[in-house]
């Protein structure tokens, strides 16, 4: 515990000093969607890694976070703070909300359901003129940001704090009581009843905590941006890429995520400005089936492959 | 008579499909019960109903002199009914000592020692740092027992835990379960190897379609018509 606070504090301080390395602000914007990732990735993880209920709809939590903040801005002028806790609630409601369909659907049957949560949450969006509709809402950015170079350096490390904060809150859940339980649910869910876990606690628990934190990554979009609209905020990108991030990187670890998504986030950046911003959809996707057939335990498991840990 | 579990009454429906219609059951604290049929005369659904994976229509279930019926399952477990699963189902992504971890810590709230303590007295102690998935048939049914055990039962039910096994591997198992009784559990047998249950329980009761047949010792079963009938087909 005290190596990973350690840790996290290194990694804040990293970020916090990264102005003084790189002057271009292109640095800052390209490292927000990676960290933005990691947040995902991680949140994904905790339901579909360590639970085994593999969630398609992470775009709808993320979009719900990116709305809610929208919105409150909008008709009450709320702070970033205030924004990034309003749209983690809203999200991990609906997280919960979906944490009761697994009461009925299991394994595929969840996963499609989770794509018909997003749609239904997209049209809702579409029609809802409040916040632009489908022709999007732009969003102003405040003039000036108190100790931070400009409001994109501060929106990096906004987004670094949440990264930490949700990597903290995957690490908890895997090595307490309930990561246990999790894998135990994901094995077999059955028998882990019959073994005393309460498992649609748990479920909830897992949901809800993996909704809020895609919520509370989702909630600076519109500033990052300048500008919201519900296709690329419901973009199916956000769903391929938390769970192809965890897939490649490891699920068994809270690592894993954070591997894949760095990896990953830092090669889609490289790809969009080298070659073009379509291809690094396609990056994902052949690495996410090279990953699948050739190592299913992803890059964590390659690893522990070749330098296998003495017990 | 101390009754440990008292079933009364107790219906389930699959559609039009009746699997359990009134039945009812007394257990006797510590005793050693074992409970016949043939395939599809409903022990499983009834086991499925006292250990709360499936929800009874009707009738009452009561445990240790409580209503335990609306209960969800990890409550019943918690309670003190816990059961193996007729086809072994192991948490394969852990080891042998981890799959006993999980009731320990969810509800025994017992040390790792414990679970070491269960692995030796069932035989598995070398298996433990083994990955579930790569035990053999009858290593698995002894993990299914394991783990039945590291929730501290006070009634140990056994879905069929030797079906497959060979004839030394079969007495294996039932010595386990002797010692368990003798330690005070409270057990109930389901299985087809007569030999094994008629050699294990003082009483049996035989399900044929949902309805009990015939109730009574292990000698009087086997003279039962009713019961040569449901397995002869007579």
């Amino acid at each position: 515990m005290k190596r990973f606070l350690l840790g996290s504090s290194g990694v804040l301080a990293l970020a916090a000093s990264m102005p003084l390395v790189f002057q271009n602000e292109y640095f800052f914007f390209a490292g927000y969607v990676v960290l933005q990732l990691i947040v995902l990735a991680t949140a994904w993880n905790i339901l579909g890694g360590y639970a085994g209920y593999v969630n398609f709809g992470s775009g709808a939590f993320f979009a719900v976070g990116a709305y809610t903040a929208v919105a409150l801005y909008k008709a009450f002028a709320l702070p970033l703070g205030l924004q990034i806790l309003a749209g983690a609630a809203a999200a991990g409601l609906l997280g919960f909300g979906v944490g009761m369909l697994t009461l009925r659907l299991r394994g595929i049957f969840f996963s499609i359901a989770t794509i018909a949560v997003a749609i239904v949450l997209e049209t809702v969006v579409l029609n809802w003129h409040y916040v632009g509709g489908a022709k999007g809402l732009p969003t102003l950015r405040p003039t000036e940001t108190p100790f931070f170079a400009s409001h994109t350096v501060y929106l990096f490390f906004v987004m670094a704090v949440i990264a930490v904060i949700a990597v903290g809150a995957a690490r908890y859940v895997e090595t307490s009581w309930i990561g246990r339980g999790l894998r135990a649910i994901r094995d077999n869910e059955g028998a882990a009843e019959c073994s005393g876990v309460p498992t649609l606690k748990l479920k909830l628990g897992a949901a809800t905590l993996s909704g809020a934190l895609m919520g509370a990554a989702g909630a600076p979009y519109a500033q990052y941006l300048s500008f919201i609209e519900p296709t690329s905020a419901f973009s199916l990108n956000h769903a391929v890429n938390a769970l192809a991030m965890p897939i490649i990187g490891g699920m068994g670890h809270w690592i894993g995520p954070v591997i894949g998504a760095v990896l990953l986030g830092t090669v889609q950046q490289v790809v969009t400005v080298t070659i073009s911003s379509e291809i690094n959809v396609l990056v994902v996707g052949v690495l996410l089936v090279v990953f699948v057939v050739a190592a299913p335990e992803g890059i964590l498991g390659l690893f522990r492959r070749f330098f296998p840990r003495k017990k | 008579m101390n009754l440990i579990l008292e079933i009364r009454n107790l219906s389930k429906q699959f559609g039009g499909f009746a699997a359990l219609s009134g039945v009812s059951i007394g257990v006797a604290r510590g005793e050693r019960f074992g409970l016949i049929g043939p395939n599809g005369s409903g022990k499983t659904t009834l086991i499925n109903c006292v250990s709360g994976v499936l929800a009874n229509d009707s009738g009452s279930i009561r445990f240790d002199g409580r209503e335990i019926s609306k209960l969800p399952a990890y409550q019943r477990t918690r309670r003190g009914i816990a059961r193996s699963f007729q086809i072994p189902r192991p948490f394969a992504s852990m080891s042998v000592l981890e799959n006993l971890l999980v009731p320990l810590e969810y509800v025994s709230n017992g040390k790792i020692e414990e679970a070491h303590d269960i692995l030796r007295q069932i035989g598995l102690a070398d298996k433990a740092a083994t990955q579930s998935n790569q035990l053999s048939q009858v290593e698995l049914r002894k993990l299914e027992l394991a783990r039945a055990m590291a929730a501290r039962p006070q009634l140990l039910i056994s879905d069929e835990a030797m079906a497959g096994l060979s004839g030394n591997e079969v007495s294996e198992v039932l010595e386990i379960l002797f010692k368990l009784n003798a330690a005070g559990i409270t057990i109930i047998m389901i299985e087809h190897i007569m030999q094994a249950v008629m050699k294990f329980s003082q009483r049996i009761v035989c399900l044929d379609a949902g309805r009990i047949i015939c109730e009574g010792t292990p000698d009087s079963i086997v003279q039962d018509p009713g019961v040569q009938r449901a397995y002869l087909g007579a």
